[in-house]
Parts: C-alpha cells; sequence; structure tokens
C-alpha cells in the first residue's frame, strides 16, 4: 500500500474511533463525581450505578486548589466533590455550594457526633464528612533510639539528614507552629516568623521535603523520621513493622474530607441519594477498608477488623483527638503563608 | 509568493489560541485587585513586586540550571544523533523508535522509579555495596536534578539533530576526503556547521521549557529549593494570585526570548529566518 | 575499530540509562503490594485487576485517541504553516516565530489557565474537544519548530526547478519539498505524541467530566499513594510499542527489499 493511502487509512480510522467517543451518549441520568484519585471502591460505584439505574461520571483530581480553580474558574459543572476542610470553608465563603437536604440523607445519622459541627462547616449546611485523618511522626524503631513523642525529633541533630518533611506549605509551616505551641492557623506575623526562622534551622538537617514518596522512602528505610498522614502510615506499617507512628504532645492536625454539593451541580437530588448511598454502614465499611483511611461513619467503624478498629493510628483515643486542629482557610494570610514559604525554600 | 499563503490558516490559529491567552495573561499581569479583570485597575505593582532579590534569586537558579541541563543534554545528545543518523536506514528509525519509547511511560512513575534506583538503599547502591564499595550518595542534590532534567530532555535534543543530519549532502563529505581532509577537520568543517539549524531547535526545545520545569527539581532534588515554574504555580493554583503570576510569566518569557535572540547570533545566515529579534 | 566499539559502547550505555526506569517500573507490576519501596513476592494481581478497572481503561482510550489525534492533526497544520513560514520575510517572520514559542517556554500552568478562560469566554462546552483543542495548541510550535531547519537545509532551488520542469506548485510540493522535509515531519509527528501523551496540566484544565488521561489518573492517585494497577498498564503499553516498533519494521523492510525506499 502506499504511503498516502497508509496514512488516509489511519486518519479515517482515528476520526472513526473520536466520533463513537462523542457519541456514545447513555439514556440513563448522569452524576458528574469529582474526587481524589483512588478514593472509592470501584465496585462500590458499580453498585450504585446498578441500583439506581445511573451513570456515574467520576473525574479525578490531584490538589484542592486544582478542585477549586476547575469549579470557581472552569466550565464543567459537577454533582458531587470531596474537598478538605479548609477549602470548604473558603467554598462556602464564596458562595461556591448548594446547600444540602439533609432529609435526603437519612444516613446521615450513622456519623459520629465529633466529626459534625465543625469550625468549617458549623450546621453542617453544606458538606457531610467522608473520611478524616491526621498527621503525625512515622519513624524507623531500628534507626532512632530516642523516644519519640514531640515534633522537637524532627529538630534533633543527631538524626541529621535522615529526616523527611512534607513539601506542603500549610502542614509544614503547620508542623513548625504547632512545635512552638502556636496555633496551626496562626494569624500573627511574629508568631509566622518564629515558624519560618525554626523551619529555615532545620532545613539543612532535612533529608528532603517530599510528598507522595514518602511512603516508597520509609519502607525502603531511606530515611529514620518523616511526617506522614494516619492512613498512609497504616499502610507503610504493614509494609514493614520496623515503623511506628506516634502523635506529638504538642499537638497535631486533623483534616476531614466531606462531600459536596456545587451550587451549579445539575443533579442535585442525585447527589444526595449518592451521599446517602456512601453512609450506609456497610458501604461505608468496605470503601474505609478499601482506601485505608479513617471513616466517620460509626457503624461502620464496627463493621471493620479489629484491628483497624482498635488501631492507634487509624482510630486514635479521645484524648488524642481533643489535642487537635482542624485547618482553616486563611485566606488574606496565603500571600503571606507563601512568602513565608519561599524564603524556607530558597535559603541555601 | 505563493508559499507565503500557506501560513495563512495558522495565522489565524495564532490569532485565537496563542495571542488572545497572551493578552489575557498580559492584562491579568497589569492589574491588580479581584480575581477578576472587570473591576481592577491599572498598575505596575506585580512586576515592582517581582523585583525583590528572593524572587530574582529564583529566576536566576531556575536559568542557571536549565543551561546546565542543555548544556549537558547537547554534549550528551549530539553524538547519540550522530550515531544513530549513520545507520542504515532500516536500523534508523527503530533506533530512533527505541529512543522516544521510554517517554511515552507517565512521567511521574519514571521519575519515581529513579528514587527506586538512586536511593541509599536503591538497587544502584545495592550493586555498588555488592561489589564492596561504599554506598554513594545519588539523591537529593542537584546532580540528581540535572540527571533526570537531562533524561527528560534528551529526546528533544537528538531528535532535530538527527533530523538534520540525516540529509547532509554526502557529496559534500566525500569531496572533503578527496581533498584530503581527516575525519576531525570533516566533522568540524563540514558536518558540524551544517547541523546548526537542527542544534539550534534542540537548544530551543530543551532549554525554554527547561526555565519553566519545577517537579523534576521537586522529586529529585527533594524539594529543597523554588524554581520559577514553582513560584508560578504556587500564584495561580496556591495563594490565587493571578495577578502577581501572570507578571512573573511575562516577565520570564522576555527574560528566555532575549536569551535565545543571542543564542540565534550563532545562526551563520543573516536573513533572520529563525526569529526572534 | 575501536571507534566502532565505542560507538556500541555509548549507544548501549545510553539505552540502559533509558531503560532504567522502565525496568524498575515493570518489576514492580509484577509485586504483591502496593508499595514501590520494597519487593514482598511476585503476582499478577495487578494485572488482573487492571481489566476490571473501567476508569484507567477508559483513561487509556483517551490518552491515546487524543494523541493519536492531535499528532496527527498538529503535523499536518504545522508542516503547511513551517512551509509557509518558511516563506516569509521581515518583521512578520518574526512576529509570527516569537508567537509561535510562546506555548514552548510558558510554564503548563499558564498555558492551561489561559486557555481554560479563553474556551469558557467563548462558551465552548467542556469536553473531548477541548483537550484536543488544547493538546493540539502545544504540539504545533514544536512540530514546526521540527521542520523549519530541515526547510532552511533544503536546497532553496529545488522547489523552483521543479516547476521549471513544468510541475505545478501543488505537484512540487508533495513530489520535491515534503519528501525532502520528512525526516523533519516525522521527528515533529513523534514529539508532538510524546508531548501529548504524558501531559496532566493543560489536559486536566480543559477537560470537561467524564472525560480523563492517563496522567491525570496518576497524578490524582499522588495523594492517596498509585495504584499498582497504573504499572501493569504502563508496562503493557511499553510492550505492546515495543512489539508495534518490531512490526513495522519488519514491514519496512520487506518494502526497503521491494522498493528500495524507506521514510
Amino acid at each position: 500500500m502506499k504511503a498516502e493511502s497508509k496514512i488516509s487509512l489511519l486518519l479515517i480510522l482515528v476520526t472513526a474511533i473520536s466520533f463513537l467517543a462523542i457519541g456514545c451518549k447513555d439514556d440513563r441520568p448522569t452524576l458528574n463525581v469529582y474526587n481524589w484519585g483512588d478514593y472509592i471502591d470501584p465496585e462500590i460505584i458499580e453498585e450504585f450505578e446498578e441500583e439506581f439505574n445511573i451513570e456515574v461520571n467520576y473525574s479525578t483530581f490531584a490538589t484542592n486548589e486544582d478542585m477549586y480553580i476547575s469549579i470557581a474558574k472552569g466550565g464543567t459543572s459537577y454533582d458531587v466533590a470531596f474537598p478538605s476542610d479548609y477549602m470548604i470553608e473558603r467554598m462556602i465563603n464564596e458562595g461556591l455550594l448548594a446547600e444540602i437536604n439533609k432529609e435526603n440523607i437519612p444516613n446521615m445519622k450513622y456519623i459520629g457526633e465529633e466529626f459534625l459541627g465543625l469550625d468549617f462547616d458549623p450546621e453542617n449546611k453544606y458538606s457531610v464528612p467522608y473520611m478524616w485523618g491526621t498527621f503525625g511522626i512515622i519513624y524507623n524503631k531500628t534507626m532512632v533510639d530516642d523516644v519519640v513523642d514531640s515534633w522537637d525529633i524532627l529538630w534533633n541533630e543527631k538524626y541529621a539528614d535522615q529526616i523527611l518533611m512534607l513539601d506542603s506549605q500549610r502542614d509544614s509551616i503547620g508542623v513548625s507552629l504547632k512545635r512552638l505551641g502556636y496555633s496551626l492557623n496562626s494569624r500573627n506575623l511574629e508568631e509566622l516568623e518564629e515558624a519560618k526562622n525554626e523551619l529555615i534551622k532545620q532545613k539543612p538537617l532535612v533529608y528532603a521535603y517530599v510528598g507522595d514518596d514518602v511512603k516508597q522512602l520509609m519502607v525502603a528505610e531511606e530515611a529514620a523520621l518523616a511526617v506522614v498522614w494516619s492512613g498512609d502510615a497504616v499502610s507503610m506499617i504493614r509494609e514493614n513493622n520496623n515503623l511506628e507512628y506516634v502523635y506529638p504532645k504538642e499537638g497535631t492536625n486533623i483534616w476531614f474530607d466531606n462531600m459536596v454539593i456545587p451550587k451549579n451541580a445539575k443533579n442535585k437530588e442525585l447527589a444526595e441519594e449518592f451521599i446517602n448511598f456512601l453512609n450506609r454502614p456497610d458501604i461505608a465499611a468496605r470503601n474505609a477498608d478499601y482506601i485505608g483511611y479513617s471513616t466517620p461513619n460509626v457503624a461502620a467503624q464496627e463493621q471493620l477488623p479489629e484491628e483497624i478498629r482498635n488501631s492507634q493510628v487509624a482510630y486514635p483515643s479521645r484524648d488524642i483527638l481533643e489535642n487537635t486542629e482542624v485547618f482553616r482557610d486563611v485566606k488574606d494570610m496565603l500571600s503571606i503563608y507563601d512568602e513565608l514559604w519561599l524564603e524556607v525554600k530558597s535559603h541555601r | 509568493m505563493k508559499m507565503k499563503a500557506l501560513s495563512y490558516p495558522y495565522i489565524v490559529w495564532i490569532a485565537i489560541f496563542i495571542v488572545v491567552p497572551l493578552v489575557l495573561v498580559f492584562l491579568y499581569a497589569i492589574t491588580a485587585n479581584g480575581g477578576n479583570l472587570t473591576d481592577a485597575r491599572v498598575t505596575l505593582d506585580n512586576f515592582r513586586k517581582f523585583m525583590d532579590p528572593k524572587y530574582l534569586d529564583v529566576l536566576w537558579i531556575s536559568v542557571k540550571l536549565a543551561l546546565q541541563s542543555t548544556v549537558i543534554t547537547l554534549v550528551v545528545g549530539y553524538p547519540i544523533a550522530m550515531i544513530i543518523a549513520k545507520e542504515k536506514p532500516s536500523k534508523r528509525n527503530i533506533m530512533i523508535f527505541l529512543f522516544v519509547i521510554p517517554m511515552w511511560m507517565n512521567f511521574l512513575l519514571r521519575t519515581y522509579a529513579w528514587l527506586t534506583l538512586l536511593g541509599k538503599n536503591g538497587v544502584i547502591n545495592f550493586i555498588v555495596t555488592s561489589l564492596g564499595f561504599k554506598p554513594l550518595d545519588l539523591l537529593y542534590h542537584d546532580g540528581a536534578v540535572l540527571l533526570g532534567m537531562v533524561y527528560n530532555f534528551l529526546p528533544f535534543m537528538v531528535l532535530p539533530i538527527y533530523s538534520v543530519l540525516v540529509k547532509i549532502d554526502k557529496s559534500l563529505i566525500e569531496a572533503a576526503e578527496d581533498l584530503g581532509a581527516n575525519k576531525f577537520q570533516i566533522f568540524t568543517k563540514i558536518t558540524m556547521p551544517l547541523s546548526i539549524p537542527g542544534v539550534i531547535t534542540g537548544i530551543t526545545m530543551v532549554f525554554m521549557p527547561a526555565v519553566s520545569t519545577f517537579v523534576i527539581s521537586r522529586l529529585l532534588g527533594g524539594g529543597q529549593y523554588m524554581l520559577i515554574g514553582n513560584l508560578i504555580e504556587q500564584q495561580f493554583l496556591w495563594v490565587g494570585d493571578w495577578h502577581f503570576g501572570s507578571a512573573i510569566s511575562i516577565i520570564m518569557m522576555i527574560f528566555i526570548l532575549i536569551t535565545m535572540a543571542l543564542t540565534s547570533k550563532f545562526d551563520s545566515e543573516k536573513e533572520g529566518s529563525r526569529g526572534l529579534w | 575499530m575501536v571507534s566502532r566499539v565505542f560507538k556500541k559502547l555509548y549507544i548501549y550505555l545510553t539505552l540502559l540509562f533509558l531503560y532504567a526506569p522502565i525496568i524498575v517500573l515493570i518489576v514492580f507490576s509484577f509485586n504483591d503490594s502496593k508499595s514501590r519501596g520494597k519487593w514482598t513476592g511476585f503476582s499478577l494481581r495487578w494485572y488482573k485487576d487492571l481489566f476490571s478497572n473501567d476508569s484507567i481503561l477508559k483513561a487509556l482510550y483517551y490518552t491515546v485517541a487524543i494523541a493519536l489525534l492531535s499528532a496527527i492533526i498538529s503535523t499536518i497544520i504545522g508542516t503547511i504553516a513551517a512551509i509557509g513560514i518558511h516563506g516569509m520575510n521581515g518583521i512578520g517572520k518574526k512576529v509570527i516565530l516569537n508567537l509561535n514559542y510562546l506555548p514552548v517556554l510558558n510554564p503548563d500552568i499558564v498555558t492551561a489557565v489561559s486557555l481554560m478562560t479563553l474556551f469558557k469566554f467563548i462558551g465552548i462546552e467542556f469536553g473531548f474537544s477541548t483537550m484536543l483543542l488544547s493538546h493540539i495548541t502545544f504540539c504545533i510550535p514544536y512540530v514546526i519548530l521540527s521542520i523549519l531547519p530541515k526547510l532552511k537545509q533544503m536546497n532553496k532551488h529545488l522547489a523552483e526547478a521543479a516547476m521549471d520542469l513544468g510541475a505545478t506548485p501543488m505537484y512540487a510540493l508533495r513530489k520535491v519539498v515534503i519528501p525532502e522535509i520528512m525526516p523533519g515531519i516525522f521527528t515533529g509527528a513523534l514529539i508532538a505524541f510524546t508531548l501529548s501523551i504524558d501531559d496532566f496540566v493543560i489536559s486536566f484544565f480543559n477537560k470537561g467530566a467524564g472525560v480523563t488521561n492517563l496522567s491525570i489518573e496518576v497524578y490524582s492517585m499522588a495523594r492517596l499513594g498509585i495504584n499498582p494497577v497504573i504499572n501493569a498498564l504502563s508496562s503493557l503499553m511499553f510492550v505492546g510499542s515495543l512489539a508495534l516498533l518490531l512490526f513495522i519494521n519488519k514491514r519496512n523492510d520487506k518494502n526497503v527489499k521491494k522498493k528500495g525506499r524507506v521514510i
């Protein structure tokens, strides 16, 4: 075959495929879901689709900020989204969320009291809890011989080049603030300066500022200490039982990912149906098991395997929870936080 | 000349998809207040804000890193292009594909794989220590970042140079040989000068994106420094200050275009067919 | 003799350099656990999971479809544009060339966000078409960049000579110019395809609900941990590409024997 006809054939083939993609429309109503990647058991979505005869269009995002921009300034409408605490606060303040009709979500009754009525959404008018967790210190027992109970250990020169910090503004500045006894959401310039200076002092001791690779690094024993989220700690410890997770005595962060309905959602009732479905105890339990993070659904917690239910890592006791703080939106202080972080990063 | 008319459709495309977004960016850069352009006032504050040592330092580090990786990529890539260009036609295409196929695997995954290779307990150190040597420190420093950048940009340097080398008029080389030139002279006096258009394209395709790249330095450099691409992304995504972010982009754009203009001075033909001033 | 050994060594070293991470990827796709830090045992579970994971398969489909389409379309537009630009002179040419460079030098986020704002302003519905348009936008400059040096290298009188001998401009274009610049077209298309297949930021902000690509899926998993199903998929894609390459090469060999001509 001559080259030209080969090319034209390819072109036709490809165009045909693309039309198939665009043209393939379903008759069923669709629900646009916007979630973190791999943050729901795929089987659960299929079950939902079957039971309610709905097609779920599942889209993913990598960070709260990406999600925020595509909802606030982009051109697609989503029906359900899963932002985190501080982002929900921002979205409420900017009028981006629709009020939830709680009568359509009777399964909300299974959610634990301590997870409702939080500062970022005091009456849960706009959000329903989905997953939660904390962050703390994970360390390798064989590489650390001191007692680990405080954020101070991350500033201990003995462990120079063995410390991993998170490459995330709020998280790392938050650790520094907490260590100094201040609030994670400090708006006090002096406190923030102090936190920044401490981070600069710590920098020579830090092996790297990492993201998701922290799991791979700690399991491979490339470093002795790291700041990680509780859900990650659970799976890391499973892979390498030299690892231990502790809640520093100065207190730490508790985070929430809640389900919200954007104001421009086209299928509000369906969205509420979905939220309700996810809160059925057995569904929530399976979901928590798949994802590996902690569920706020108390009835679901009871269905989890004992070792997880009683794990201090995944479900810490009351007194630890009371020593935690949720991230709030720092709004106008954002550029200050950003400049502080720039100074920490640029320091050589 | 009739050929010129061929460019008109693309000019229309440029007008819509490149100029309009550029104008948007420019408008954001010269205004302030509010995320919308409608209730903003014109100001040069965003540019002034950048003229601070801490931001200029970021630009300088990014450019330095980009220059270093471009040079290394050129030095490593040119011989590859030469070797492939001299092969038989049937073998050549396979080799080119072999060079490009690794780039079809997801970038994040490939870079994570480097962590497994370069780590203290990684594959390379495993081999090194089994041979009895002390483990090497291969990660989270400038060397690792340069490695990552070269790794990712190599095909973009090799391909353009290869495409030019492959069609160098063999009779020129034969004539030179007949006149008594040795291999070195043939290379320096004939091959290299004739390959300059390809080299300039390669440098362009590597240097420009290299300045605004930051994911590699984040993953392989341990996030130890801030680069201009990072800075811009933070402004757009985290801080929400599209005005400042746009201003930084414009400054970066101007800077790069000037740098490339200086490079194009090496282009022997003065008709300015390369563009860039 | 020595130089041939050196050349082979150099090429092999470079190939090792390029393929080392890929090999690691493939090996870990058979790892029993989710972790990239520790080998816990051989398992095919990720390959099994892959075929029941609809969202990733859908992402694969969109990734390849968009990459092929944008490579083809941007190569066509880019080739015609490059020839046209090559025929220009003076200030207009410089302006066009500099504008052409913008998608290359801009950080992805700026291109992504400015295109998103443009699309919203025009009122296009976000979806497959917006993602495709944005990919074509950033691919064309690379195609043009690849072809321009070939046009410069080409003897400018070649086309004229053909027309003097009676060829129409279109014929001269097809039969004289294009074969001369073919290596440039080929590399341009290859680069366009490579860029498109791995794009995240621009695709993320310019797609609609229900459209996605592999990069988006991978980056979205970064917070929770990348599902090794992606490793399995990447390994399959890699093996598939190699197989395709070998297949095309065998056919080319036959072509060469038949007509003595290759690209």
